[in-house]
């Protein structure tokens, strides 16, 4: 380890602007002639639209222009899209209704957008969007998946009959029900994974502007991943040449997945920034991020664990519903089905594993990936059941685990639900956790609580994940719109210093330093000459950005792999001017050597060399020092861990305190201590928010959302969390030239359950057994006394 | 309807011309450019605007840009002097109590008012509890408490 390179513990470069109030958030353009728009939403969950009359809110004070659905659909601007292809059992495609930019002829959610006001000030823009006048007519509403799917349950779109989207499934079911039949014991559990609402604390933002003396469109937006976003305007919904579309997503204030996707708003002003030929700014109102960001999560599942009768896992059938929400979000299909059905063998050797998705359609906001996306549910239904397992078959749920752990020397491991594992070490793992957690002292501590009147729990949660999304073959082949390689270009000037232009996109990951340290470690330049450039597909070459834990492992091999071009052209240039022939040419630290010798030249000299080739190989290399690379993983990378909990509650007003929390995580090699502790803390935040505190909830007859604001939505505070003890297991990831995994869901992924067993351990002595997330003190107050009222009864 | 308005910020005089209904924050960041301070909700829950307003820390979304007429107000662009970084902004960079850097400006004002009410003496639960106005989505707050207990030192050491 270096001061500065690989595994330092770097204070960041970007801290300093995000510090003195100096970084560039999209909220904070000011461009000349500038608009701004608002828009009129939906009030009703489900309603058609028999008129809307704008005539009042043209007239209005500042008001520039007024958009309806109508206007969008005379257009023909085309449906906002799903890029994900979901082929349901029988093999047919998913369900995919039209999702208008601006909705025509029925609202299917509160939030849905009904008209877009621009006007000269934000304020006369909303002013002027009260003023429009909607004739609704109301119809009946369905919030909750599972009764979507009810013969009698309102219908969303013509094309999805009974509100399915599809139905899925990946397994083996005759060898699961074979291994049922001669289990020793099954263990069963019905779960409801609460939906959350991201809350990235930038809320979503977009500024256009048009160009009419050359075509050009300019777009900045809170996105993760601006290609993406461009080619999706492009190509599916604007029809805007590629070329003459720019996207810049510069600073992003948080994304957690809510800004990867393509959402009405950009798509608005994008196409009326040329009608009306002036730019327009939008910057979301909280209570709109609230119903019309993308949500998470929202599955009801019932599984069941088949044993034998030493614990030893058999097989495991998992069936679950999960919310679409009113239309599908750019890569809402994915989620339930291949970044969940995939990783439920998790830690385990389950040699039998069927799960049954279906996907359905309610009158709720758009459902799509949230940090973690997929694997957070199935860490949830898999360590769930195993402690469900442990408690009634009396194991301990450390000694359980481990009975059914893939081996250290058993990579790579094939699973009965296609993924392929690379390394691990899930029994080290959990021995350093149970250490740091002092599990051994538990019982002590829980006398201790006891008799203090207060019930102690403690559980744990062995995860793993799929991330570094993804061989773009194998995504391809299950039905993704595009490819998962990522580029990078590593460009020197003539005076030595560098830029790094990477298609990852940093939204408080840090990338700046982490990419620069990787830079600086191959390239032996000092980390204050390297600067990392992303987000603005004019200068960033064609990128898939930020999401699914792919940055470091995919976008940093990008990275390596131009580092390598860099070397390899300037040990010929080396070569020339030392005189030497080009095999005899080592390079370390940053300097060109003739091995044996001390003949040297530095990097900066043959980098200036390369920009002014006086004597120079021009007839064997061209001139410059500027190397493109797009790397395409080749498996996924399987981050995993052990998470323990040790919560108390008073049984008094069910109130919950985290005692202890301890994560041992495996992300291969670390680049920045630092900031993967901080990815990690973060991570596990947001897991504990959605199993104590978080509950997007639509009421069930109106679909009003009624946890649609910080007054009403439980974010985590500061006094809700306690500090974390973190510690590493370390096997390097064999298939990337960093060995890295990634770390950026992994606490977003383990925690839930790792709380949420804790729970059930603190409550099953006062005959609780089943309580759903988000375990308030409501709730838990409520089931103790059910249990008290059940005793009393018994 | 306009009104007239006039303060200080970070020290210099500021004036200009707002709707009665345009918000301390709308005036910092619309009129006078310095969008340093951020707005992240419509509730006052988030904390992200928190100001100082005559020494104490406001959240720039719950007042009126002429109510604070007259007023020294402070933001995050004036906390540094001469380019060296205020003890509570290094704290925060050397103990990594930031991501995304949106809720940093009022999460750290918010912080110096809050060392500053407790006259520098802080310990893990007074912190928590004294930043409990202010929501951070990245950090899961370890970082931040840590980095405003070392803050804390730090101003003391240096008497600011």
């Amino acid at each position: 380890m270096s001061e500065k390179g690989i595994g330092a513990r770097v204070t960041r470069k970007e801290d300093h602007r995000f510090l003195t109030g100096n970084g560039h958030y999209t909220d904070d353009l000011q461009r000349n002639r500038q608009t701004h728009a608002a828009f009129l939403r939906s009030p009703h969950a489900h309603a058609k639209i028999r008129k809307v009359d704008t005539a009042a809110a043209k007239s209005a004070p500042g008001v520039v222009a007024v958009f309806t659905g109508a206007d969008v659909a005379e257009a023909k601007v085309g449906s906002l899209i799903c890029g994900w292809v979901v082929k349901d059992k029988h093999g047919e495609p998913h369900k995919a209704p039209a999702h208008p930019a601006l909705a025509h002829d029925t609202v299917r959610h509160v939030g849905d957008p009904v008209a877009m006001v621009i006007a000269e000030t934000a304020a006369q823009a909303r002013d002027a969007a009260e003023m429009i006048v909607v004739d609704y007519e109301e119809l009946p509403a369905v919030v909750n998946p599972a009764k979507a799917l009810a013969k009698s349950a309102p219908q969303l779109h013509a094309e999805a009959p009974g509100n399915l989207c599809y139905d899925w499934e990946l397994g083996d079911r005759a060898a699961v029900d074979a291994a049922f039949a001669k289990a020793a014991h099954v263990a069963k559990v019905d779960l409801v994974n609460n939906r959350l609402i991201p809350n990235a604390m930038e809320p979503r933002a977009a500024a256009a502007e048009y160009d009419a003396g050359s075509g050009q469109y300019t777009l900045w937006t809170t996105s993760q991943n601006p290609h993406v976003t461009r080619l999706v305007l492009s190509a599916f919904v604007l029809g805007i040449p590629e070329h003459k579309l720019r996207v810049i997503a510069p600073d992003v204030g948080g994304g957690f997945g809510s800004k990867i996707f393509i959402y009405s708003e950009e798509t608005m002003l994008t196409w009326a920034c040329a009608k009306v030929n002036r730019p327009i700014k939008w910057t979301a109102e909280r209570n709109e991020s609230f119903v019309s960001d993308a949500h998470g999560r929202d599955h009801v599942t019932h599984a069941e664990l088949a044993m034998d009768k030493d614990g030893k896992f058999l097989a495991l059938k998992v069936d679950t519903i999960a919310n679409m929400g009113a239309y599908l979000s750019t890569f809402a299909t994915a989620v339930p089905t291949y970044l969940y059905g995939t990783l439920l063998a998790g830690q385990y050797t389950t040699p039998a594993i069927h799960v049954n998705v279906r996907s359905v359609f309610t009158n709720t906001a758009p459902v799509d990936a949230y940090r973690g996306a997929g694997r957070p549910e199935a860490t949830f239904v898999l360590e769930r059941i195993v402690e469900q397992a442990a408690r009634e078959m009396k194991i301990d749920k450390a000694e359980l685990r481990r009975r059914n752990f893939i081996a250290p020397d058993a990579y790579p491991y094939q699973t009965p639900v296609a993924l392929t594992y690379d390394s691990g070490n899930y029994a080290g793992a959990m021995t350093k956790a149970l250490e740091m957690a002092d599990y051994a002292g538990f019982e002590k501590r829980r006398a201790e609580s006891k008799a203090k009147g207060k019930l102690r729990g403690i559980g744990m949660s062995a995860y793993i994940e799929a991330c570094g999304l993804a061989p773009s073959a194998v995504v391809g082949s299950l039905g993704a719109g595009v490819g998962q390689w990522e580029s990078a270009q590593v460009r020197f000037n003539p005076t030595g210093n560098v830029q790094v232009y990477t298609g990852s996109h940093s939204h408080g990951q840090g990338h700046e330093t982490s990419f620069a340290q990787v830079v600086s470690n191959h390239l032996g330049v000092p980390m204050d000459q390297i600067e990392i450039i992303h987000g603005d597909t004019a200068t960033v070459p064609f990128g898939m950005g930020t999401y699914g834990s792919r940055s470091l492992a995919v976008g940093g091999s990008a990275i390596v792999k131009a580092c390598d071009k860099i070397v390899a052209k300037g040990k010929k240039i080396a070569a020339h001017m030392l005189e030497a022939s080009v095999a005899d040419i080592e390079f370390k630290n940053g300097v060109f050597s003739v091995a044996g010798t001390d003949k040297q030249v530095p990097l900066g000299g043959v980098v200036f060399s390369a920009y002014v080739p006086h004597n120079y190989p021009l007839n064997e290399v061209e001139p410059g020092m500027d190397e493109n690379a797009f790397y395409d993983p080749g498996n996924f990378t399987y981050p995993a861990g052990v998470h323990i909990c040790e919560i108390e509650i008073d049984p008094d007003t069910g109130v919950s305190t985290i005692a202890k929390f301890t994560a041992v995580d495996d992300f291969g090699n670390l680049i920045n201590p630092m900031i993967v502790e901080g990815q990690v803390h973060g991570g596990i935040g947001q897991g504990i928010g959605q199993a104590l505190l978080e509950h997007g909830i639509y009421d069930e007859k109106s679909g009003q959302l009624l946890s649609g604001s910080y007054m009403d939505y439980t974010m985590p505070r500061a006094d809700d969390l306690p500090s974390f003890d973190v510690g590493y297991q370390v096997t390097p990831c064999p298939h990337n030239p960093l060995g890295v995994k990634g770390c950026g869901e992994a606490g977003a992924i383990a925690a839930p359950a790792a709380v949420m067993n804790a729970v059930h351990d603190a409550l099953a002595p006062v005959g609780v057994h089943s309580i759903d997330m988000p375990a308030t003190p409501a709730r838990i107050w409520q089931a103790i006394q059910q249990a008290n009222t059940k005793m009393a009864a018994e | 309807m306009s009104m007239s308005v006039s303060m200080k910020v970070n020290g210099k005089t500021a004036s200009g011309t707002v709707e009665p209904r345009t918000l301390l924050v709308q005036f910092l960041r619309e009129h006078l450019g310095l969008t340093g301070t951020h707005v992240g909700c419509d509730t006052s829950q988030c904390g992200a605007c928190v100001v100082h307003v005559d020494g104490k820390s406001v959240k720039a979304c719950t007042m009126l840009a002429v109510r604070a007429e007259g007023a020294e107000v402070s933001t995050i662009e004036g906390l540094a002097k001469d380019g060296a970084l205020h003890p509570m902004q290094e704290a925060f960079r050397e103990h990594h109590g930031l991501q995304c850097g949106f809720c940093t400006p009022g999460m750290v004002m918010s912080a110096i008012d809050l060392v500053k009410r407790h006259n520098y003496k802080l310990d893990e639960t007074t912190v928590r509890h004294g930043l409990e106005g202010n929501l951070c989505r990245c950090t899961g707050y370890h970082n931040i408490v840590k980095a405003v207990l070392e803050g804390a030192k730090a101003m003391q050491a240096k008497g600011v």
